[in-house]
């Protein structure tokens, strides 16, 4: 059962509720990033260990800290600080241990700290703590969540520089260059991931 | 940066430099809060109280935060006034609470709130820091506005709440629908501003708060590889 859980919620955090696509969380990295596949994975990837890290983090002090003692008000002042000074540490740790990993994922570190879907997804597993009520969710349920969320930015992300690549070179019309163009295909890439509606729901039925 | 008139502080934000359209900031709100035009309303007035007060504070302070700490610094002014106003939201207007749901909290890492900290209120004094605030956030409320009404009118035919079209296109309301009419609405901002032969924003980094921070070595090399 806790398996099937754990599956279901990293299938769903990954197609069905995809953080860039259908909840409109890290749109700037998207559209700022994915031009080059290169880029786009680092920056992925990047964004992928600072969200399980901040959810480790994040979900613990909020559980235990900051409810009991009635703070919970504090969560937005308290998760964006965790947030940033994670941010440093990693960047700190990877400068002086992994010098070749920090050339490569390094400069997309401090765009992160101001990344709305790493401060989304602490937000959202928190809730989802007590809305969920077909089964209990967990710590464990909380990180596969944060993972699966960011393998989901990963897979928008690298579909949509593939479909950006092709954007290169199309003839479209001057006002429509750019940024405009760029989300009309935001738009359709968005559009296929609707498909995957319920798409969870079918196959890892819950309760 | 002269003695530009206190009007002109006010004024840009709306039209010439619109967060939104022109500097395209902001946009995870711009896409998401958009599926009708209250929402937008509310969005647009909890992100320009934040704005306001961020940055009159930020303007005031602007000589005591050194200069290496200013964006941890900024971050947590402006995330200390998210929950001011997550709280007065919450008590006063729990239905625009339930409807903006993550997005009210997210407003502190809102690039416009950020961008206006770290380009204008940490180098000019508070009223004008306050002015430029104001503009700014009125222009975002106008833009979410304009994308709300365009949304809730072909997603669900009714402008706030009010019934006008006999059919519906769902799509609009939907995420797809988000990027679809953000895309279209920088198209016309483009044309228009192509037009008076102005260029319109191209480079990621150009519109990024954090360039400046960044820049230096972090974001052109970025952009570089990325190349």
């Amino acid at each position: 059962m806790l398996i099937k859980t754990l599956v279901a919620v990293f299938l769903a955090a990954i197609l069905t509720e995809n953080y860039v696509l259908s909840k409109f969380l890290g749109i700037c990295p998207f559209l700022g990033v994915s031009k080059k596949l290169n880029s786009a994975v680092g920056m992925s990837i990047a964004v992928t260990v600072v969200m399980v890290l901040a959810t480790a983090v994040t979900f613990p002090i909020y559980t235990y800290l900051l409810v009991p003692n009635g703070l919970d008000y504090l969560q937005t002042i308290l998760f964006i600080l965790v947030i940033a000074g994670l941010v440093q540490l990693v960047e700190i740790v990877l400068k002086k241990y992994i010098p070749s990993l920090y050339k490569s994922l390094g400069i997309y570190l401090p765009l992160i700290t101001t990344n709305c879907a790493v401060l989304g997804v602490t937000m959202l597993v928190l809730q989802k703590v007590t809305s969920t009520t077909a089964y209990e969710y967990t710590y464990l349920h909380a990180l596969i969540n944060a993972f699966g969320a960011g393998i989901g930015f990963l897979v928008a992300m690298v579909m949509f520089a593939g479909v950006r690549g092709k954007l290169e070179n199309a003839d479209i019309p001057k006002s429509l260059k750019g940024l405009p163009i760029t989300l009309v295909a935001a738009a359709l890439v968005s559009l296929s991931f609707l498909g995957f509606a319920g798409f969870v729901d079918k196959l890892i039925p819950l309760g | 940066m002269a003695k530009r008139s206190l009007w002109y502080e006010f004024t840009k934000g709306i039209i010439k430099e619109n967060p939104v359209l022109c500097l395209v900031l902001g946009t995870c709100p711009t896409l998401a809060v958009t599926t009708s035009a209250s929402n937008a309303i509310g969005m647009g007035i909890a992100a320009t109280a934040v704005l306001v007060c961020s940055n009159a504070v930020i303007s005031a302070l602007r000589k005591v935060i050194p200069d290496k700490v200013r964006i941890p610094a900024y971050i947590t002014i402006i995330a200390g006034f998210v929950t001011v106003v997550q709280m007065l939201v919450k008590a006063f207007s729990p239905a625009i609470n339930d409807a903006l749901g993550i997005y009210l909290p997210l407003i502190v890492v809102n690039c416009i709130i950020l961008g206006r900290a770290e380009m204008y209120a940490s180098k000019n004094p508070v009223l004008p820091s306050i002015l430029d605030g104001i503009g700014m956030g009125v222009g975002f409320t106008a833009a979410l506005l304009c994308m709300g009404i365009i949304r809730e009118l072909l997603g669900s035919g009714s402008v706030f709440g009010v019934q006008l079209l006999p059919f519906k296109i769902l799509i609009f309301i939907l995420p797809p629908g988000g990027f679809f009419v953000f895309g279209i609405l920088i198209m016309i901002a483009n044309a228009l501003n192509g037009k008076k032969g102005k260029k319109a924003a191209a480079s990621p980094c150009e519109g990024c708060p954090m360039a400046n921070s960044c820049a230096d070595k972090h974001c052109e090399e970025g952009v570089k590889n990325a190349d």
